[in-house]
């Protein structure tokens, strides 16, 4: 591994390398999309990020106009809600827990947890990470820290780990006869204590932001975090997708998979290996949109798992 | 030949790395453990932390707190609804297990509200709907647990926790007793029924005491003793069956006693038995003797 990356770096690079592994090797991109801002506008190559941060922070709003104004739009947390004090909405991961510790909720969070169920399961699993979950913007900010100050490797754990630790989280809460994982797990606590108070719970979140900056490159979100496997899982055939459609005019910068929470998703699309169309249809994809921020090429687009046009 | 030369770069990748099965479960077992430790943490620290201290108490209509623990999925909408923000979340470090609902008697007590929207507000079933009587409630029970503070024991007509409570004279009565210090008044104590008390802590909050409170509300598993179904209480087989199940006990005279009523041993004036000294016996004022004669 060593060997190939000193003499891929001794590779001009207006050179195009011959793969994307090849290119991989090179190190790590430090300000990706710097292109795509020449070539579209800094607010074009940042549409989705900015999308997604006003989705996330204006859920998050809507949960603390309450407490700070008094304005109850929403009441509760992600883990359930109740929006104008009809529309019920309860987390599936909570219910399954729930379930798994052998008790059986109200008829309202029932309805809620399907509402929910069937809104990620037909758009999107993991949107519910990139759009709604407030630990992303820490990840983010762990991940973006990471690349400005060049730190490389790192060591994560196996991409499987979370859906080995989803199994084992609701296997605890049969042993313990309790929501055991709801101790210790970041997600609910942080939007919990965002809206109810943190208490200690900030060292979690700390805890979080250092293990991905200094430890693991996106560990949390891409490798540990059984709520994002639970997610996953509900979306296998979820309609929303991202399409490199334009992969023709690839010109192999890099810059996608530098941002790519998940960068093993994009290869079969992009480099068409495995399969023949261009649709990223990995469970683990995110669809934050980021690669089709950060392209210069427009490669990227959002679209759905019917469309496998390419251009 | 061209057989045998499969054969022969089959074995060489067979020799150079372990078959891919093998591979795969090695790997899977690696990471499967990871995962399993980690979870393994996760249970032990919740079973260790799942603890109540026995001033956070839970909502009206809470179930049994091994079952509260697994119905509770910590949205808050509770609190959210508790119109006197009596009930609060616990926070990571609150030795409470996290994001659960509960209260603190002495700083915000409940007010016992007749349509209880805590319950009508929990979608988990954590907290049970068939609880529409607020007076059913069972949160704990109040224990006059200090009774060398307490206003009343010292003889002081304080009856703060008494006037406060909501069940006023079915939760807590005052049960008048001779007051055996000053021997010419009476206490009258505040006493905790625990068929009616409901846990509510008004008399926590409202005990005059500066710091800590003489009476609290426990957790009931805290502040009753189980029952002795062993011991059948004669006076309750008695009012139940309307007369004594061991039939009349056997009258043996007393000698001296014979007016009386049968177990009344008292000693009426003029009656002159043992004690015919007209003059009371007076305390000694210096020394151990004082001189004094008669």
């Amino acid at each position: 591994m060593s060997t190939q990356t000193t003499t891929g770096g001794s590779v001009p690079r207006k050179v195009p390398p011959s793969s994307v592994r090849g290119a991989a090797m090179r190190g790590v991109v430090a300000r990706p999309g710097l292109e795509a801002v020449e070539v579209k506008g800094w607010v074009r190559a940042h549409k989705w990020l900015l999308l997604r941060r006003a989705s996330q922070l204006g859920i998050l709003a809507l949960f603390l106009l309450g407490p700070w104004l008094g304005w109850w739009i929403v009441k509760g947390n992600l883990s359930s809600s109740l929006t104008l004090g009809i529309l019920p909405l309860t987390d599936p991961f909570l219910i399954a827990q729930q379930l798994a510790a052998g008790q059986w909720p109200y008829k309202e969070a029932l309805l809620g947890g399907g509402i929910v169920l069937a809104f990620y399961a037909l758009f999107g699993g993991r949107l519910f990470c990139s759009w709604v979950c407030p630990v992303n913007i820490v990840t983010d900010a762990a991940a973006w820290l990471r690349r400005r100050l060049g730190l490389k490797g790192g060591k994560a754990p196996a991409a499987a780990t979370r859906y080995w630790l989803l199994g084992f989280v609701l296997v605890i809460a049969t042993a313990t006869g309790s929501l055991a994982w709801e101790w210790v797990n970041p997600v609910s606590m942080f939007h919990r204590g965002l809206i109810f108070g943190f208490g200690l719970a900030w060292g979690i979140v700390g805890g979080i932001f250092f293990y991905d900056f200094l430890i693991a490159p996106r560990g949390w979100c891409g490798h540990l975090c059984p709520q994002g496997a639970f997610y996953a899982l509900l979306g296998r055939a979820s309609v929303v997708k991202v399409s490199a459609d334009k992969r023709s005019a690839c010109n192999d910068c890099m810059d996608c998979f530098a941002v790519c929470p998940e960068p093993q998703v994009i290869r079969p699309a992009l480099k068409a290996v495995g399969q023949d169309h261009p649709l990223i249809l990995d469970a683990d994809c995110t669809a934050c949109g980021r690669c089709v921020d950060v392209c210069g090429k427009d490669v990227f687009r959002i679209t759905t798992r019917f469309n496998r046009s390419e251009s | 030949m061209t057989m045998n030369d499969k054969v022969q770069s089959s074995r060489r990748t067979a020799s150079s790395a372990p078959p891919p099965r093998r591979r795969f479960l090695k790997d899977a077992a690696s990471v499967a453990g990871g995962a399993g430790l980690l979870a393994l943490g996760a249970g032990m620290y919740a079973k260790q932390a799942s603890a109540l201290p026995a001033t956070a108490i839970r909502p009206p209509g809470a179930l049994a707190e091994s079952e509260f623990l697994a119905a509770c999925i910590r949205c808050g909408l509770c609190v959210r609804d508790c119109p006197y923000d009596t009930l609060k979340l616990a926070e990571l470090g609150d030795s409470v297990a996290t994001g659960t609902p509960y209260f603190e008697a002495r700083d915000i007590p409940c007010e016992m509200c007749e349509d209880i929207p805590c319950v009508v507000a929990c979608p988990s079933g954590a907290l049970v709907r068939e609880l529409t009587d607020i007076g059913e409630a069972r949160m704990g029970l109040a224990v006059l647990i200090d009774q060398e503070n307490c206003l009343n024991f010292l003889g002081l007509r304080c009856d703060v926790c008494y006037r406060v409570c909501p069940v006023i004279d079915k939760a807590i009565t005052l049960e008048r007793m001779h007051n055996p210090r000053s021997d010419r008044h009476a206490m009258l104590l505040p006493t905790v029924h625990s068929d009616h008390c409901t846990g509510c802590g008004k008399c926590e909050k409202a005990c005059v005491l500066p710091g800590e409170s003489a009476i609290k509300v426990l957790p009931i598993k805290l502040a009753q003793g189980s029952k002795a179904e062993h011991y059948l209480r004669g006076w309750e087989e008695k009012d139940a069956a309307g007369q004594s199940l061991i039939g009349d006990q056997v009258e043996l005279p007393v000698r001296g006693m014979e007016d009386k009523a049968y177990g009344d041993t008292r000693l009426r004036p003029g009656d002159d038995a043992p004690a015919s000294d007209p003059v009371p016996a007076r305390p000694a004022a210096g020394g151990l003797d004082s001189g004094w004669k008669p």
